[in-house]
């Protein structure tokens, strides 16, 4: 797949970084302001698409992108699942314990362990919808060939 | 009452796509028109009036807002229905590559 | 409010009428569109952000995944026509939709006017979501702690759906 003109090229040099620490700072404020975990994780998504779009697949390398992102959206879903079972080991035996201190409200650290379940939902959100892309980018030229 | 009508009518609709039409791209298409009826719907329930979005602000205690359970409810499901609908896709395209076609009365022989 | 939300939902049935009529594929694939972009506005004028930045990111990433699929393939739906078994099917389906409106009609008349009810479990949750969480984003709350087993199910959905679509698009078989 060919990518597209210089203008588009340049455009995205500028714009793919700011979109991405838009989704970051979507992710971590997530108990403090709209979005949270499921919103932040789709726009840095956006922002991969968005470079892969514009580049083509005749730049990058896209198996190599496909391995990366299977590791990291496997090492996200085992930390969720870590992170809800410690509840069974520490004082209440209760599923999906809120385990650290949750100080005052409206403050950045807060709210216990929401924070940390932000920033993975976000990471496993953004790696499968972009697996999901690339597999047909991929699938498309494999047949072609 | 009239908007829970019109969400009605939006669903209906989708349901007649998926029904009457032939073509595999109209029928995924008439699927997502449903889906966007029910998350409406949801979060028509949940409306109450004078209210705020449900951010807590502790200098004011006595505010109301909106409910928040239904929006959680469909914030969960946006998110699935775009895997559902990227699944559909990747096996229409699979359908398209040993066809040639979209018609779905022309894809009888399925025992391989 | 009521007013507004009708207006938008009209103008989405329009939209949905167009898209399943159309006779080229990407018109109508680009008429799904205005579904998706008109329940953003509604989202907003529901005092919903979440769900709005949610909704239109998704939208516009299933619109470029059917686009693509699309443009691929090919873009004219052959032409149906209505053939003498399509009258009695007509009628059929009149009957069975006075039926629907009926039914629909008995399960409405218990909701309250737009704006008017609350749910009962609403109530216990914003009063105290604030201080058993510690979050000022109730919907984060909700989703997160007090709705935790819902979280984890979608995450396990969209890892499925991901694992099924690789299975499927894979060309090279075993040796």
């Amino acid at each position: 797949m060919k990518g597209m003109t210089v203008i588009v090229k340049k455009t995205t040099q500028l714009m793919a970084g700011i979109i991405f620490l838009y989704g970051a700072y979507v992710i971590i404020h997530g108990h403090l302001t709209p979005g949270g975990g499921f919103a932040g994780g789709v726009i840095i998504a956006g922002a991969f698409i968005l470079v892969t779009l514009a580049f083509g697949s005749d730049f990058l390398n896209l198996r190599k992108e496909e391995t990366g992102s299977t590791s990291t959206e496997n090492i996200a879903i085992l930390v969720i699942i870590l992170l809800s079972v410690t509840g069974l080991f520490l004082g209440t035996k209760v599923f999906f314990l809120n385990f650290l201190p949750k100080g005052n409200v409206g403050e950045l650290v807060s709210a216990g362990v929401l924070p940390l379940y932000n920033i993975f939902v976000g990471i496993e959100v953004a790696s499968s919808i972009f697996i999901i892309f690339l597999a047909l980018i991929i699938f498309k030229e494999e047949e072609s060939i | 009452m009239i908007t829970y009508w019109m969400c009605f009518i939006l669903f209906l609709t989708g349901l007649y796509g998926v029904i009457t039409r032939r073509n595999l791209i109209k029928i995924a298409i008439s699927l997502s028109i449903m889906e966007v009826s029910t998350f409406l719907f949801f979060a028509l329930i949940g409306y109450v009036d004078k209210g705020k979005a449900p951010i807590v602000n502790t200098n004011e205690p006595d505010q109301i807002y909106v409910d928040p359970l239904p929006q959680a409810l469909v914030l969960t499901a946006i998110v699935i229905g775009l895997a559902t609908t990227s699944l559909l896709m990747a096996i229409i395209i699979r359908i398209y590559r040993k066809y040639k076609t979209f018609d779905i009365r022309e894809i009888r022989n399925l025992r391989g | 409010m009521e007013l507004a939300i009708t207006i938008i939902t009209g103008f989405m049935i329009l939209g949905a009428v167009y898209a399943i009529h159309a006779r080229d594929l990407l018109s109508a694939v680009i008429a799904c569109g205005i579904v998706g972009y008109g329940l953003v506005i509604c989202f907003l004028l529901l005092k919903a952000p979440d769900l709005a930045i949610v909704q239109i990111v998704v939208e516009t990433i299933t619109l470029i995944i059917m686009v693509a699929v699309v443009l691929d393939s090919s873009r004219e739906e052959a032409y149906t026509k209505l053939d003498s078994q399509g009258y009695i099917h007509a009628l059929l389906s009149l009957i069975i939709l006075i039926a629907f409106f009926y039914f629909f009609y008995i399960s409405i008349s218990d909701l309250d006017l737009l704006g008017k009810g609350s749910l009962r479990m609403a109530k216990a949750y914003i009063e105290g979501a604030a201080g058993k969480t510690g979050s000022a984003n109730l919907v984060t709350g909700v989703v997160f702690d007090f709705r935790g087993y819902d979280t984890l199910g979608e995450a396990t959905v969209l890892v499925t759906a991901v694992l099924g679509v690789i299975a499927i698009l894979r060309l090279k078989g075993k040796k």
